[in-house]
């Protein structure tokens, strides 16, 4: 026996449930109620260009909000003596376990009018300030669920760069400053490159932390499309439509960032 | 069939018996163990509902969220965990916050549901689209207790397909002790007030907030319009800048919590939300309003429709009617369950207007046509997506673009720079 | 430098648990107050295991994690073995697709499974349900199992199999006492991996869950659409508790198994 024929069962797996579901959004993107082909849901989908252009925009600012927060962290976890990295990764990542609608909810008492935080301000005089069901509740909802996402793969690539390079660096000359623009940067580029793919996608996509902390008014590409499958406006055949725009601009930008990967590994 | 209007036949005269008393004891001796458990509840006839037992059925029963007695606060009735009891037929019950959802999980096509409650207008729509069928109402003998002004809806003009569970109005909850208004003074017009800017809350469904809209423009609240609809998403899109979020059942703890001021929403939620908090006060404003009427429904793809049905007729059991309607605070279209109110309830103007104020100032809501039905949902789907911060449309995108550009820039100089330091 | 480092640390670690900790705290209030902390009680637990909704699809979320997990191991693993003996360019397109689930946003594996489904259901009986979650979830956990065993032959000789094979043992028994005991560690963290992407899993599952098996994360998604009631908070604390025992344990043995080996790893998945 082969072992290629291993992978059989699997094989079939794949096309019959990976393969068609996606030929499936192609096809109820390009037909109608009546089967007959067109391309109108695809270009209606550009009414909602504003709907995609806030979700890039909130996704990209969580993004850089991410990559700002966690550098420092990776960076300072990886150079901890090993015995406290492994407790102290551990207790960076374990909210990361809790499920993430519970995390969600928590940022939803916290930030309500009569929330904890506006409550804390009216003690000392101030507020109360609208803090949930804006667009910085949503980036805020964002960066805290996805930050571990960026410290992971940031960690891994950093705990990997020899400590002997940062000497080297500094008897070459270097300044603090200059090392880690020219020696840390550059090696962690995998690290920046996968973490920030990890960041992306799941924010430029998420609906439910724009409906917990944006009160409906911040739609993102992920509540249009959940808004056309199972919400107020019934219509899969635009819902699908808007799938494949969001998983092209993925593509895209997962194709950009790959050029500077210089692995060029799997981004995972 | 011949069996099952024999045994319909004794659950008449049953009921005849036994209504109003309050724990009668059913005389089956290898029941006893369920019954005792059920003890504090009459139903009509066990006979009817013992049927199913052992059979291993269940039913998936698709209410709106907070519209059934759970037991879960002391002293009220788990009425589905009785239904279990009682019949042996397990309930598996799932919420839907808006109508529209109920409808597209129905159109989907993929959950089979037996027991659904939607409202008027999408019992209608449902209907003309085959989503639900006729009941078979000599399983329903409970529907005799059915107020008459309640059958023939013109949802339903035959009364084939649905069995009403509780009616009601559209008012305003608001805060007392921030909002200094006279009752009387209150109306629609609240909703857009800047004074209470981001303290307002507003209905996350196109069609009741549609109709907010409409009856401030003075539009009926069923036109279809389109130049009429575009004027009621003007005045949302109004409106949006002051509004602090858009909610269905989230209203309760927001205006609970004193979250917000001032929030729209079903008259039977707004009594449950001011026994949680006492500073609120519910209007419904005399200019006018929507009344609604939601019914118990079977789809078409229900594959346990007889099990349905006895669902039905258990909700219309006079002290489940009764428990459901004492723990939601809806209106109810059930006879024994309204005589079982406190007389305090029944004469509420808030759950029991008059008969003058709901012939002039109460519309129902009537299934639009496909067209109107799109018009408004892209409409609304238009002003839920638009920028409420008035600032310049071009600043994202620009500035989008020019980190985009600035990002790549600096990759690909850092990027050539790398290989150059590696080789 | 190392004062501010320290105190960076500590000001992420409170941004990351004081929504936790609130949440927590909140559990044992008297009130539903969600701000105002008026007196200690414990009726929301009690409240929440008798509530058969929570209880129910917790069990449910346990099966279809525990099941999904398993069948997906098992097919994972094979098709590992498969994969890694397939030429380049059928081995690339494979990996590909593969890599699709993850790489795709959750929403579009959800809605393009939910079209699949659709379309079974209008032709062959099929009830949104425990087997429409169970077929999603094994079909995200796959190419997690997959990822993590197809490293392992990359450091396995592939020509002991073989060897294997040629000295009389039967295919079966030649995988059994030499493939298998090379990339049992894959296997071990693609299981627990697709363990946990199942039991935490929300997106897929609200496109795919039906009228029955609710799982627990679209309960609590219900529940906070609704009146919120301080259960959650409850629910939460335990849910917090758990991971903590998890992980705890998970480390401890890591540490025992890195001593033993003469090694301390810290890492984790």
């Amino acid at each position: 026996m082969k072992l290629k024929y291993f992978s059989a069962p699997y094989l079939v797996w794949m096309v019959v449930f990976i393969l068609v579901p996606l030929l499936m959004i192609a096809y109820f993107a390009f037909t109608n109620d009546e089967g007959g082909l067109t391309i109108k849901y695809i270009s209606d989908v550009g009414q909602y260009a504003n709907i995609f252009v806030r979700s890039i925009w909130l996704a990209l600012i969580a993004t850089v909000i991410c990559l700002v927060v966690a550098y420092p962290v990776a960076f300072i976890l990886s150079r901890m003596d090993k015995h406290r990295q492994g407790t102290m990764l551990m207790i960076v990542m374990l909210p990361m376990w809790m499920n993430f609608l519970l995390r969600t909810y928590a940022w939803m008492t916290l930030l309500g009018n009569n929330g904890i935080i506006n409550h804390l301000f009216g003690l000392i005089g101030l507020g109360p300030f609208k803090l949930i069901n804006t667009s910085g509740a949503v980036v805020l909802g964002m960066v805290y669920n996805y930050l571990p996402f960026m410290i992971l793969p940031l960690y891994s690539v950093m705990e990997k760069i020899d400590g002997s390079l940062f000497e080297a660096a500094s008897d070459l000359g270097c300044s603090s400053g200059k090392t880690l623009w020219r020696v840390v940067v550059p090696l962690s580029m995998p690290g920046i490159t996968s973490g920030v793919t990890m960041v992306f996608v799941p924010a430029i996509s998420t609906f439910i932390i724009s409906r917990m902390l944006g009160g409906g008014s911040n739609l993102l590409i992920g509540d249009l499309i959940e808004m056309q499958f199972l919400g107020n406006a019934y219509n899969p055949h635009l819902g699908a439509a808007i799938s494949l725009v969001l998983m092209v601009i993925i593509l895209v930008i997962m194709t950009v960032m790959n050029q500077f990967d210089p692995d060029d590994q799997v981004l995972m | 069939m011949k069996k099952l209007t024999a045994l319909l036949g004794t659950a008449l005269v049953g009921m005849s018996l036994l209504s109003g008393c309050a724990s009668e004891v059913p005389e089956e001796a290898d029941e006893e163990e369920e019954v005792s458990a059920a003890q504090t509840l009459t139903v009509s006839d066990p006979d009817y509902y013992t049927r199913f037992k052992g059979q291993n059925l269940s039913i998936n029963v698709y209410n709106w969220g907070e519209y059934i007695s759970t037991g879960a606060d002391e002293g009220t009735l788990d009425v589905n965990g009785e239904f279990e009891k009682l019949t042996g037929i397990k309930v598996n019950y799932t919420n839907y916050a808006t109508n529209e959802e109920l409808y597209a999980k129905l159109k989907g096509g993929g959950a089979a549901y037996d027991v659904i409650i939607p409202s008027d207008y999408m019992i209608s729509k449902m209907i003309k689209e085959n989503l639900i069928q006729p009941l078979d109402f000599d399983n329903i003998p409970n529907f005799s207790y059915i107020m008459d002004n309640f059958r023939n809806m013109a949802y339903d003009p035959e009364n084939a397909y649905t069995v009403p569970y509780t009616w009601g109005t559209v008012g305003i909850i608001y805060d007392t002790t921030m909002i200094d208004l006279d009752e009387e003074d209150i109306d629609w017009d609240l909703l857009w007030n800047e004074d209470y800017a981001d303290q307002i809350l507003m209905f996350d469904n196109p069609r009741d907030a549609f109709a907010i809209a409409e009856l401030m423009e003075g539009f009926s609240l069923n036109t279809e319009d389109p130049k009429e609809l575009e004027q009621a998403a003007f005045r949302l899109r109004q409106q949006k800048r002051i509004v602090q979020g858009y909610v269905m059942d989230e209203v309760f703890d927001k205006m609970g919590a004193g979250d917000a001021l001032i929030a729209p929403y079903y008259a039977g939620d707004a009594l449950t939300i001011l026994e949680d908090n006492e500073d609120l006060n519910f209007v419904v404003p005399k200019s006018g309003t929507n009344l609604f009427i939601d019914a118990m429904c079977i789809p078409s793809s229900s594959r346990q429709k007889e099990a349905a049905e006895m669902y039905i007729n258990f909700m219309c059991e006079p002290d489940i009617a009764y428990a459901n309607i004492d723990y939601i605070c809806y209106s109810t279209p059930h006879q024994a369950a309204y005589d079982m109110l406190d007389e305090e309830v029944r004469e509420s103007p808030v759950s029991y207007p008059d008969s003058d104020f709901i012939a002039d100032k109460t519309t129902v809501f009537v299934n639009l046509s496909d067209e109107a039905n799109l018009k408004m949902q892209s409409l609304w789907t238009e002003m839920k997506s638009a920028e409420d911060e008035n600032t310049n449309k071009w600043i994202a995108p620009v500035f989008l673009v020019a980190c985009v550009f600035i990002m790549v820039f600096v990759l690909i100089r850092r990027h050539i720079k790398n290989k150059k330091d590696i080789f | 430098m190392k004062k501010l480092g320290k105190f960076y640390m500590l000001l992420v670690l409170l941004f990351l648990y004081v929504p936790i900790f609130v949440l927590i705290v909140f559990s044992f209030n008297e009130t539903k107050s969600r701000s105002v902390f008026s007196g200690f009680t414990l009726d929301w637990y009690k409240r929440l295991f008798h509530n058969r909704i929570i209880i129910s699809s917790l069990m449910n979320t346990i099966i279809i994690a525990v099941a999904a997990s398993i069948i997906s191991t098992v097919l994972g693993t094979f098709a590992a073995i498969g994969i890694n003996s397939m030429r380049k360019v059928p081995k690339s397109v494979v990996m590909n697709i593969t890599n699709m689930p993850i790489i795709n946003p959750e929403i579009v594996t959800g809605v393009s499974l939910m079209l699949l489904f659709v379309f079974f259901a209008a032709r062959m009986n099929l009830e949104f349900g425990f087997v429409t979650l169970l077929i999603a979830h094994i079909t995200f956990d796959v190419p997690y199992v997959i990822l993590n065993v197809m490293p392992k032959f990359n450091q396995m000789d592939p020509h002991i199999y073989e060897a294997a094979q040629d000295l009389g043992c039967s295919p079966f028994r030649a995988f059994r006492k030499v493939v298998l005991p090379e990339i049992m560690p894959g296997v071990v963290s693609g299981f627990l991996m697709s363990f946990t992407y199942s039991l935490d899993d929300f997106v897929v599952s609200y496109f795919t869950t039906g009228s029955t098996s609710q799982t627990l994360p679209i309960t609590i998604y219900s529940m906070t659409r609704r009146k919120v009631s301080p259960e959650i908070n409850a629910l939460s604390t335990l849910i917090f508790i758990a991971v903590v025992i998890v992980l705890i344990v998970k480390n401890a043995i890591e540490k025992k198994a890195a001593k033993k080996s003469g090694m301390y790893k810290g890492d984790m998945a």
